[in-house]
Formats: structure tokens, C-alpha cells, sequence
């Protein structure tokens, strides 16, 4: 098992192992040919970029506001916050294409493939969580001197939740970088598409012509996933089951 | 109103004047309707917002539509929808593919859930007890987790088409159609294929779960005679339950959830619907074929079946 996962990014050199000689860059230029690599790389760049900067913006906001500050709503939004998490995504892919594709005209813009994915309810969780943890004191003492609600937010409390904007990095970089049914719905011009949509793209359409169609789509699937492998392991000693386990328990 | 908006932890003793900002004083009327730090809502309003946007009116949205007789207009047309009742839902429900594709979540839970919880907790206490090399096991399960399935479907391609690496080492064991074009072998293949690639994040799950299990019961076992097998099944089992029934929801909403891999390794739920799913279908009737109405019935008969699946779970894992 653990040599079969492994396998995901030494795969082109079993293919080697077979008939498929010289492969190493003719694959890639071969896929390449077919699918811009390097604009579908920018276009899934930009996806998992936008969304991971809004969701940590407002998820570290709605996470202080519900653990540190006291306001009207706020059990209630909390609940909501736990709730969201219990309905599956699935059911709300026909009125949310019903509403950005064909009302707002969001259509193969970066605008429509973000929206859905630009607030997630887990990172507000997570983030409550650890600013949960930290003491009261440190905050009545900057509230004395004087420190505005941001000032605090920005330097007494954001310093020491680093772990916790590492977790909602990691965990929000693996959605949109590997999602493929909502942009797939939202693109279908070839110059829009994350590198996922169009992979999936020449795995169904194009795959078959090719002169040597496995080791194309697996350049590819190397592609795609060398970013949240490279990263994964750099980071695995942060992404730890206790983070998992607070960000799912809800 | 005259009560503090206190709804929060701590908001009972913290209740009273002696703790507003300027002690003394009489609080505000601001701080009286909106809390005693009203900043809070400013900060929380952009989520709220959002939650309403992106998930209140959708869901609406979507039961609205299911319930009438909806078609794709160009925006601002004037159209008439009208009340169908539940139409929509008798359609879906009568339709073969639909129905197929409801059999095939079923089948694939059954495969499924048990690999998955099953070899999720013997990996978990595995490599609980491993003591070198831990780090590269866990590298070694998270790789696929964190892999896009778009990737590791072009892997298992590779591995299972019909002149696959698994078809010429099994030579003329192959089972005859190859494996993802076989009637009775695609789903479960798929089953296995979902299996194996979530593994890792509900290893970390059991994880999490092993160390909440008290040492003193292993040790209290090992005393009355037990071997490690009669305490992995007297301790253990019983000590996770809790992440047994996460684990089982979970896997359950990726059940349900299923449309890639059937989409990618099968050419869109083949052979014949032997291995379609029902976001498959929604797919196929909501945005191929242009009938939102039918899709959004079979989405809300989907939510529908994951929660009745989550409840009986809950039922028989969390009884004492």
C-alpha cells in the first residue's frame, strides 16, 4: 500500500519499465501540445490563490469576532457555522450554476470559479478554535493600553495562531487545487481551465489519438501533482491529526 | 429589549456594568442592542453575508426548482415556471438511470465503508506502535489523500485499462472484459479506487482518536490475560467508536459526492450505468440535457438519503 501511493510520482519510470522508451520529456511535450500546461498551471494558481487569501481574510475575521468578542448573533451564527458543514456541497451545484453561469453571466471567469470556494466554514471553525485557546489576560491587557479591536487582532492574537493559518493554508491549498466538478461546470473555454479541468479534459477527449496516451496523461497527473505533494511533505510535520481532527469534528 | 445581547461563552458572569469599557457608566444603547463589542458584527459580516449568498439562496433555490417545472431562459427573460409539485420528483424517481445510479451509491458503501474503516484502524494502530520510519509511512498514506483525484485516476487508468500494467501481470488471469469496462467489476474497482485514495486522512482521524483511548484499560486487559488481538477488539474497537461513526458519515458523503472517478476511469458511469453516480446523473440531466428541475429533485433525494444514513449511524454507534 504504502509503495502503491508512492507510485503516484514514480509512475512515469515504471511506464519506462515498459514498452514506452525515451519517454521523459517527449511526454510532457506531448501533453503539452495538447494542453497549455503553463497557462492551466497559472489559471489553477490563481483559483487556489484567490481562495486561500479570502478564506484566511475572513475566516481569521469571523473566527476573532465569534471567540474574542461578545455581540448580538453570535450563538446564532455559530450554529450556522457548524451546520453548513452537515449539508453536502452536491446539492447546491444546480442553483449555483443556475445562479453565477446563467443569471450573473460568470461563465469562464475567474470570478465564478472562486466564488463558491472564497468563505469556507471549516477555517472559520478552526480559527475560532485556536483563538479560543489563548488567555484572557493577554487581551484585557491590550484593551487597557488602549488597542483597537484590528490592533489586537493584528498583533497580540495573529502572532500566536501561526499554527492555526499554516493548517488553514495546507487544508485549503488541497480544495481548490484539486477540485475539479464546479471548475469543469464554470469553464469551457480551454485558455480558462485549471490544470485539473483540462487534464480531465484530455483524459476523455483527446487520450485516444495520442501516439502514447499514458505516458502524456501521466506527465500530466505529475503536474498536478507535484505542488500539493512538494508542499504536503515540506510541511507533514504541521499537518498534524489533532489540526484534523478540530477542523472536522464539527 | 432591555437584556444584554450577551450570547456568548462566559456571558453570564461577565454580565453587568462593572465589565463595559467605561466602568460605572450606564451602557450605551448601542451596547444594549448590539452586544458590548459591536465591532464583532462588522467582522463577522462578511461570512454572514456570504452564507447567505452561497448557501441560504442556493438551498432554497434549489428545493424552489425542484418543485417547478424549470428550464434555462436567457437572464432577465420573462418565462413562466410554474408549481409542478412533486413532478419533478416522480419523474427522477421513475427514471431507469436514476434508479441505477441510487443502486450504485448503495453498492459502493457497502464496498466501500468497511475497506475503509476496517483498514483505516489497523493502519492507524500499525503506525501507532511503529516507531522508525514513522514519517515515511505517514508521507507515504497522505500522498493520495492530497493528491488531486484528476492525478491518481490517470494512475489507476494506467494501472486497470484494458492493456494495463495489473492486465498483462495477471496475463491471461485478466478478467475478461478488462476491469473498467466489466459490468459487475467498474463500481467496485471504483469502490476499492476511493478507498485507498482517502485512506490517509481517516488514518489521521483514528489517530487523533487512539490517544484518547485511557492506556490504563490495555494495561488492565493485559493483566486479565488478554493477547494483543482480544484487546484490540475489547479496547480498541470500543475506545473509537466516536471516529468509527465519524469516519463512517464521512466516507458516506463521499459516497455521495462520488462524480469524478466514475466520470474519468468509467467514460462518464459505463458500462451501461453499471457504475454512475447520482451527481453523475444531476450532471447529465441538470447541464447536458437542460432539465435543472429533475437534477435539483434528485440532489434533495440525495441530502435526503445521506442524512437518514447519518442518523441510523449515529443510532447504532452511539448507543452505550
Amino acid at each position: 500500500m504504502a509503495i502503491g501511493s508512492l507510485q503516484t510520482m514514480a509512475d512515469p519510470s515504471i511506464g519506462g519499465a515498459f514498452d514506452f522508451s525515451n519517454l521523459t520529456l517527449d511526454n510532457y511535450a506531448q501533453i503539452n501540445e495538447r494542453v497549455d500546461l503553463l497557462r492551466s498551471l497559472v489559471n489553477s494558481g490563481i483559483f487556489t490563490g484567490a481562495v486561500i487569501v479570502s478564506t484566511v481574510f475572513f475566516g481569521v475575521l469571523a473566527g476573532y469576532a465569534l471567540a474574542r468578542l461578545h455581540w448580538r448573533g453570535k450563538g446564532t451564527l455559530f450554529a450556522l457555522v457548524l451546520l453548513v458543514q452537515v449539508v453536502p456541497f452536491q446539492l447546491l451545484v444546480i442553483p449555483l450554476y443556475v445562479m453565477i453561469v446563467r443569471s450573473y453571466g460568470l461563465a469562464d471567469s475567474y470570478l465564478g470559479m472562486i466564488v463558491p470556494f472564497a468563505i469556507n466554514s471549516t477555517a472559520v471553525f478552526v480559527f475560532r478554535q485556536f483563538f479560543l485557546q489563548l488567555p484572557e489576560d493577554l487581551f484585557s491587557a491590550a484593551r487597557i493600553d488602549g488597542a483597537g479591536e484590528f490592533r489586537i487582532l493584528w498583533s497580540v492574537a495573529l502572532p500566536l495562531v501561526r499554527p492555526a493559518l499554516l493548517t488553514v493554508v495546507l487544508l485549503t491549498f488541497i480544495g481548490p487545487w484539486n477540485e475539479f466538478l464546479w471548475p469543469f461546470l464554470v469553464t469551457k473555454q480551454a485558455d480558462m481551465q485549471p490544470l485539473a479541468v483540462s487534464l480531465a479534459n484530455y483524459i476523455s477527449n483527446a487520450a485516444g489519438r495520442a501516439s502514447n496516451p499514458f505516458g502524456a496523461i501521466l506527465a500530466g497527473a505529475v503536474v498536478l501533482a507535484a505542488p500539493a505533494v512538494a508542499l504536503f511533505v515540506a510541511f507533514q510535520r504541521h499537518f498534524t491529526s489533532s489540526d484534523i481532527g478540530s477542523g472536522v469534528k464539527g | 429589549m432591555t437584556t444584554t445581547a450577551d450570547t456568548g461563552r462566559g456571558g453570564g458572569p461577565a454580565r453587568g456594568h462593572d465589565h463595559d469599557p467605561a466602568p460605572g457608566a450606564p451602557r450605551s444603547l448601542v451596547s444594549r442592542l448590539l452586544g458590548r463589542q459591536p465591532l464583532g458584527i462588522l467582522f463577522a459580516l462578511p461570512y454572514a453575508v456570504y452564507l447567505a449568498a452561497i448557501f441560504a439562496y442556493p438551498l432554497g433555490l434549489a428545493v424552489y426548482i425542484s418543485f417547478h417545472d424549470y428550464f434555462f431562459a436567457a437572464p432577465r427573460a420573462r418565462v413562466s415556471r410554474p408549481f409542478v409539485g412533486l413532478q419533478n420528483y416522480a419523474d427522477a424517481i421513475a427514471d431507469p438511470d436514476v434508479r441505477q445510479a441510487f443502486r450504485n451509491v448503495l453498492v459502493f458503501l457497502v464496498i466501500n465503508v468497511p475497506i475503509t474503516v476496517v483498514l483505516a484502524l489497523l493502519l492507524a494502530v500499525a503506525l501507532n506502535t511503529v516507531v522508525q520510519a514513522r514519517t515515511f509511512f505517514r508521507v507515504a498514506y497522505y500522498v493520495p489523500y492530497v493528491t488531486a483525484s484528476v492525478a491518481v485516476v490517470a494512475v489507476w487508468l494506467f494501472l486497470f485499462s484494458g492493456d494495463g500494467l495489473v492486465s498483462r501481470l495477471l496475463g491471461p488471469l485478466a478478467p475478461d472484459p478488462p476491469w473498467l469496462v466489466n459490468e459487475s467489476l467498474a463500481l467496485p474497482v471504483i469502490a476499492v479506487f476511493v478507498a485507498w485514495k482517502q485512506l490517509g486522512f481517516f488514518i489521521l482521524l483514528y489517530l487523533a482518536a487512539l490517544q484518547n483511548v485511557p492506556k490504563e484499560l490495555y494495561e488492565s486487559a493485559s493483566v486479565d490475560g488478554a493477547g494483543r488481538w482480544r484487546s484490540f477488539l475489547a479496547v480498541t474497537v470500543p475506545g473509537v467508536r466516536p471516529a468509527t461513526a465519524l469516519v463512517v458519515i464521512l466516507a458516506t458523503i463521499t459516497g455521495a459526492n462520488l462524480f469524478t472517478e466514475p466520470y474519468l476511469l468509467t467514460n462518464g458511469g459505463g458500462p451501461d450505468g453499471a457504475s454512475s453516480s447520482p451527481v453523475l446523473v444531476m450532471y447529465q440531466k441538470g447541464i447536458e440535457q437542460g432539465n435543472p428541475d429533475i437534477a435539483s429533485a434528485i440532489g434533495v433525494i440525495l441530502v435526503i438519503l445521506v442524512l437518514v444514513i447519518s442518523l441510523i449511524n449515529r443510532r447504532l454507534l452511539e448507543r452505550d
